[in-house]
């Protein structure tokens, strides 16, 4: 249908139909240039092909123009249907444009910037020291994971090593955040399938994981707790206890998550077939995380490229076959299992030691000690005063977040706040397989599709 | 110059290419005409996915340390590319004059790069050309500025509020 469509509109590109005449009093409009929606037939299949179902233009405004609304479609006409940024599916302010043809897609885009503060600009005005607060709030199911390859940037720039002990902690605290964004993101998508149930138990198995967190940093979220050069705190006496007790309990409670979807027929005819992407297109299109696991590529920084001690600790890679909705889910679903697995072996491997680099140039001195030192009273001094100076140079660092490559570039130019500072957000990049996992389906599978990607919207627009 | 093992040795266009080692990470600095050949000869070479793409404007930091070679220019183009399997980075900076800030764009090479591109015309005013839809992605449309460079203040501009519907 929609192929005999462009080819009967082909011969009418380079006519401007008078009906049409509001559309180009648009296309002045906007400082961008022309950003109208032109018919799919005026689409040569060369750029169709470059498109791969990525580029829709609507300038904001169009929707809105009662007198150009036209209920009536012909054959091979198509709708655009706008979703967001306030749908409730949509994961914070994402807005989709789709083009419809019937109930299938034909292209649509993901439409971001609404929750876009200057972060990265705000990130240049910050001393390294205060970086770590700005970091945090991006990706803010993940904190600790965004402190962390800050962290490890700022490090790798000093050139310094850090103890053990903190190496582990960071660990430690990342695996089980992994465990809380991926409960959560089962909750919401139990939510967005209408599972309301499981929005309930993924919520109350993330919260056991933030109550942890609240005891070790202060914080449920944003914890400011990975710095440059170790940690904020010692963990609190009894946390062997407090994170065995989670572990145990989410462990046991996944059991629920299958009872509840993994063997539920209308989840799995939900999620099973729908959304699938190649691998080899995934590859092109830069994603990474667990979408690009369901599609079979065995891909995780954590073993490929290990960074902290994950090459000291025993755990799988869990991949899928197909790439569907259903396989992103299993592959989550027992990623979390693994880092179960590895919070028992930081369980029983925690070293001992400090929690932070003894480097004054980087950390504090003890309080105690400034009234005996000079010395320490001057690096207390000129770290709160100036704080750190790495030499000039630039690096790129990269982690596995929950959801991908979380990659952090950095450039100093010398001083005490950064030059550039640039997050490579896995939630931004990954957004770009959705026109491709979309294109041909159903708008019924659109909502399975976009919460399979686990896009955190603070992330993606920074 | 080029050791054996490094990718130089390996990949015949990067033989000429300067380069600089970076913390342990590799870089080179291709011109902005060899750049995108490089990067489809880097694909064939394994690196099949482009992980990062981001621009650096070093106005306040021109004179930081290049290899000889270089043209020093106020703009960077920093493209980090992976390799899954040699577990390898590669990374690209391509110096782009602040007179003409345009660049090819890596879309047909890394369709991945979308996106990114599109952020770093939003927030630092380098065109990509030849990109299928260069236009904003965080800012307004009909935004002002590119407010990632060095000479855009913080808080010089007020903040942009849609008009407010009067008292009824």
């Amino acid at each position: 249908m929609s192929g005999e469509g462009r080819a009967a509109d082909d011969g009418k590109r380079a006519t401007v139909d008078p009906d049409d005449a509001w559309r180009t009093r648009l296309i002045e409009r906007t400082a961008e240039g022309s950003q109208e929606l032109a018919p799919v037939g005026g689409t040569s299949p060369v750029e169709l092909v470059i498109e791969r179902g990525g580029v829709l233009r609507v300038p904001e405004d169009a929707a809105l123009d009662p007198d150009a609304a036209d209920a009536s479609f012909g054959a091979g006409e198509t709708m655009i249907l706008n979703v967001g940024p306030q749908h409730p599916s949509t994961h914070g302010v994402l807005r989709m444009m789709v083009e419809l043809e019937g109930e299938t897609i034909l292209r649509s885009k993901p439409v971001i910037g609404y929750l876009h503060t200057g972060m990265e600009k705000t990130g240049e005005e910050l001393t390294y020291v205060q970086g770590a607060t700005n970091v945090t709030r991006m990706d803010y199911l993940s904190p600790l994971h965004n402190e962390l390859v800050y962290s490890l940037a700022v490090e790798k720039l000093l050139g310094i090593e850090i103890p053990p002990r903190a190496t582990w902690i960071r660990m430690l605290m990342c695996e089980l955040n992994r465990i809380s964004s991926h409960v959560m993101w089962a909750a919401t998508n139990g939510m967005d399938l209408a599972s309301t149930t499981m929005m309930i138990f993924g919520l109350r198995e993330r919260d056991l994981v933030l109550q942890f967190f609240e005891k070790v940093t202060g914080l449920r979220m944003n914890h400011n707790f990975i710095r440059p050069g170790g940690v904020a705190a010692d963990l609190p006496d009894g946390w062997e206890d407090d994170v065995a007790a989670v572990v145990d309990t989410v462990g046991a409670r996944l059991a629920d998550y299958d009872n509840l979807l993994t063997g539920q027929p209308i989840f799995r005819e939900r999620t099973e077939g729908v959304g699938i992407v190649s691998a080899e297109q995934l590859l092109a299109l830069s994603a990474t995380g667990p979408i690009l696991r369901a599609a079979g590529v065995p891909w995780d920084l954590r073993r490929s490229m290990p960074y902290l001690a994950y090459d000291e600790v025993d755990f799988d890679v869990i991949v899928g076959t197909v790439g569907d909705c259903f396989d992103r889910y299993a592959v989550r679903l027992n990623e979390v299992r693994e880092s179960i697995r590895i919070v028992r072996q930081i369980l029983e491997k925690m070293p001992s030691g400090d929690y932070r680099t003894q480097d004054k140039k980087v950390t504090p001195p003890p309080r105690a000690r400034i009234d005996e030192s000079m010395e320490a009273l001057i690096h207390h001094f000129k770290l709160f005063t100036r704080g750190i100076e790495p030499p000039q140079g630039e690096t790129y660092v990269a982690v596995e977040s929950p959801r991908g490559e979380l990659g952090c570039y950095l450039v100093s130019d010398g001083s005490n706040r950064p030059m550039r500072m640039h997050i490579r957000a896995p939630s931004f990049v990954n957004l770009q397989s959705v026109p491709a996992s979309l294109q041909g389906g159903l708008v019924a599978d659109m909502i399975a599709v976009l919460s399979s990607v686990d896009p955190v919207l603070g992330e993606v627009d920074r | 110059m080029a050791s054996p093992g490094s990718l130089a040795a390996t990949v015949a266009e990067l033989a000429e290419v300067p380069s600089a080692d970076s913390a342990g990470d590799e870089v080179f600095f291709p011109s902005r005409q060899d750049y995108v050949g490089l990067a489809k000869a880097l694909r064939e070479a394994g690196f099949e996915t482009c992980s990062d793409l981001c621009a650096v404007d070093y106005l306040t930091h021109l004179d930081r340390p290049l290899p000889a070679g270089v043209a020093r220019e106020r703009f960077e183009v920093v493209v980090n590319l992976l390799s899954h399997r040699a577990a390898r980075r590669v990374r690209l900076r391509v110096m782009v004059p602040e007179h003409d800030p345009v660049c090819p764009t890596l879309f047909a090479v890394y369709p991945g790069t979308e996106n990114m591109e599109r952020e770093a015309y939003d927030l630092m005013g380098i065109r990509f050309a030849g990109h299928p839809d260069p236009s904003r992605i965080l800012l307004p449309e009909d935004w002002e500025g590119h407010p990632l460079r060095r000479d855009y203040g913080v808080g010089r501009v007020p903040v942009q509020f849609k008009e407010a519907p009067g008292p009824r």
